[in-house]
């Protein structure tokens, strides 16, 4: 519902709607620009990657030789499926761990009695300021001690202790906003909490669930970080993102194989982002504007 | 939020809920089953463990177990946990259940966050190896070496340049969105909050192909800028070379990143401004500018605040951006990127630890003005 800007004597509105539509476009295409070299950059020649810029395709976009799938078959083949499936078996765990053990958290933390309760949820938001770079030096060696480091369970248990303090305190606001009438009389007919929380906590919350788990799925899928210390650069385990710093790092020499490496590396998040925008800027909305 | 206490009521306790209470042996026989429930989980995942590790097993396999042991794994153990408390006394359960809901959080916030922060605090106060006290010399250290000053230097920078951009950014295009239709407004913002779906690392490669440079005598120029810089008859410029200017190309790449972020808040909020407010203030025939300025902006001054220290707090933990693009090289090393740095390429542990309890302790400050805020807002509802 837009409200086109009324001026009181009404001139002076073309060139302004002109303005307005030139620098929306310029930034606009500022924006877009730089990716939309790459995907073109990504189906040329390999040689031509190397020899000459993207946008001299424009004199011969409508030659078939002019675009190739060459560097994507080669990629793929090259260790970019083995670490695609490596990011899956990483981020499947590290958002469904984490989502799970914030929500019994937080249904205690909002439904529940125990002692303390209001000061550990307290602490539990405040851990939201500690640094990543805090704990990568204590799990690190803890990791060594345990054999651990270079296994995919080290990972999702460093993502759910990261991810943890956002998810808790989310999911705890959302859960103490719904209506406590629904819970009691569930209480009077003999449910258990472990039903009240299945049955009917977890249904309601199914919008802020979503959210959080798009949100931690992009944060685990773009993380390099946390892959590079606990997982590292061992092609068994190494994720998109440790191949594509590594294959960045080669120069010029892989310099044809990259827009397509970072293609692949970007295409599930990309679908999740425009398939389930709304969630996700419900989620973003709700964690930054109301908290 | 609500700050409020939730519902206090009694807990109620189905503490025979599934058992048959009238067979003494087959109670005893599910006691038994439902404790050993936890530890065979937990034997199951540490033998996954070494399934992970192992190269003769198939890959697909290891996939499947490693899937199912993840996301079924979690929820049964707390099925478990929850049936074997259930056999307790109806207080003692009532008692324990909290702690069986809210315990693994805490447990692993406790082993992933707070013995860390408390752990890297202490190792900051030892020399690189570990062996003997140094008490704070690692913060002389960074404090007075100039290749930490430089870091610190830059990341205060960045700190200053790119939550301004990106919030002044945002909010430009968040205001000039919402005058189009409502089909042009949600594609153009699209396309702006696009990059939020990007890694630092795929954004990396996106700018460096912006960036890339060639010598004037080493062929054609495969970066847009040097592409345009050349055929307007100059010399290929080394972006990424030029101190200190290289710093805010890098800093560049994170404004587009994070805009998209700042965008969709900030548009968010300048749709809940009252429509009468706006309307009330250009017929007292103020131009739009003074309407934006001083009736939108104080209206979402909080949320600006909000935004600006998000985006402030992931600009003073960078890291990807620059060890990517230049590997702090040429000027344009960051803290948290020197962090890294330090303890994996160098091996410094003290310096490391040193420079995260730095990174810690400057976040702070900006989440105490951001609470403050947020109090202040509160007491005025």
């Amino acid at each position: 519902m837009t409200s086109a800007p009324q001026n009181v004597s009404g001139e002076g509105r073309m060139p302004r709607k002109a303005l307005l539509y030139a620098a929306l476009s310029i930034i606009t295409i500022v924006w877009v620009l730089p990716t939309l070299g790459l995907l073109v950059n990504s189906f040329r020649n390999p040689q031509e990657i190397r020899t000459s810029g993207w946008w001299t395709v424009i004199g011969g976009i409508l030659d078939p030789n002019t675009w190739t799938l060459e560097n994507y078959q080669t990629v793929l083949e090259g260790g970019f499926g083995n670490a695609w499936i490596n990011t899956v078996v990483v981020a499947v765990p590290s958002v469904v761990i984490p989502l799970t053990i914030a929500a019994f958290a937080a249904y205690a933390f909002a439904w529940m009695n125990f002692p303390g309760r209001n000061i550990l949820f307290l602490i539990v938001v405040g851990l939201m300021v500690v640094p990543l770079q805090m704990a990568l030096i204590p799990i690190l060696r803890i990791y060594t001690t345990l054999d651990l480091n270079g296994t995919f369970p080290a990972v999702w248990l460093a993502h759910t202790g990261f991810g943890l303090p956002l998810a808790t305190y989310l999911l705890r606001n959302y859960m103490g906003s719904l209506p406590g009438e629904v819970m009691e009389s569930a209480r009077v007919d003999g449910a258990s909490h472990w039903n009240i929380f299945t049955r009917i906590v977890l249904p309601l919350s199914v919008p802020v669930l979503a959210s959080f788990a798009i949100f931690q799925f992009l944060w685990v899928w773009n993380d390099y970080l946390v892959a590079l210390v606990f997982l590292g650069p061992d092609p068994r385990v190494a994720v998109l993102n440790v191949e594509l710093a590594q294959l960045a790092g080669r120069g010029e020499g892989a310099l044809n194989l990259l827009p397509a490496a970072a293609f692949v590396t970007m295409l599930l998040p990309l679908a999740v982002f425009f398939g389930l925008q709304r969630y996700f800027v419900r989620g973003l909305t709700a964690g930054s504007v109301k908290g | 939020m609500s700050a409020s206490a939730p519902l206090s009521s009694p807990d109620y306790d189905p503490a025979s809920e599934g058992l048959d209470p009238t067979s003494p042996t087959r109670q005893r026989f599910v006691k038994i089953v439902t404790v050993l429930t936890i530890p065979v989980i937990l034997i199951i995942f540490i033998a996954a463990v070494q399934v992970s590790k192992d190269e003769d097993i198939p890959k697909l396999l290891q996939v499947v177990v490693a899937l199912l042991l993840g996301v079924l794994g979690v929820w049964a153990l707390y099925w478990a946990m929850d049936r074997s408390t259930n056999l307790l006394s109806q207080s003692r359960a009532r008692r324990l259940r909290p702690w069986i809901f809210a315990g693994p959080a805490i447990v692993a916030l406790t082993f992933y966050l707070v013995y860390p922060a408390v752990n890297t605090a202490w190792i900051s106060l030892f020399n690189n190896t570990g062996e003997s006290f140094v008490g704070l010399d690692n913060y002389v250290t960074i404090l007075t070496e100039s290749q930490y000053q430089t870091g610190i230097r830059n990341s205060i920078l960045w700190v200053l340049v790119v939550p301004a951009l990106s919030v002044a950014v945002g909010l430009i295009y968040a205001v000039m969105a919402d005058r189009l239709n409502r089909r042009a407004e949600t594609a153009s913002k699209s396309l702006i909050f696009l990059p939020m779906a990007i890694s630092f690392v795929g954004a990396s490669v996106v700018w460096g192909f912006m960036y890339a440079f060639r010598p004037a005598a080493f062929g054609e120029q495969i970066g847009l800028f040097n592409g345009i810089v050349v055929a307007l008859g100059f010399e290929p410029v080394n972006w990424l070379n030029i101190e200190p200017w290289n710093n805010a190309m890098l800093m560049f790449i994170l404004v587009w990143l994070q805009t998209g972020f700042a965008m969709v808040i900030l548009s968010s909020a300048i749709k809940g401004v009252p429509a009468e407010l706006q309307e009330a203030s250009r017929i007292d025939g103020a131009t739009e500018w003074q309407t934006f300025r001083n009736i939108t902006v104080p209206i979402i001054s909080s949320t600006i605040v909000v935004v600006w220290t998000t985006v402030a707090i992931t600009t003073w933990k960078v890291f990807d951006i620059v060890w990517v693009m230049t590997g702090g090289r040429n000027g344009t090393q960051v803290v948290a990127q020197q962090m890294v740095q330090e303890f994996f390429t160098f091996f410094r542990d003290g310096i490391g630890a040193a420079l995260a309890v730095v990174l810690f302790i400057a976040v702070i400050p900006i989440l105490v003005v951001n609470i403050r805020r947020f109090q202040a807002q509160e007491e005025m509802r």
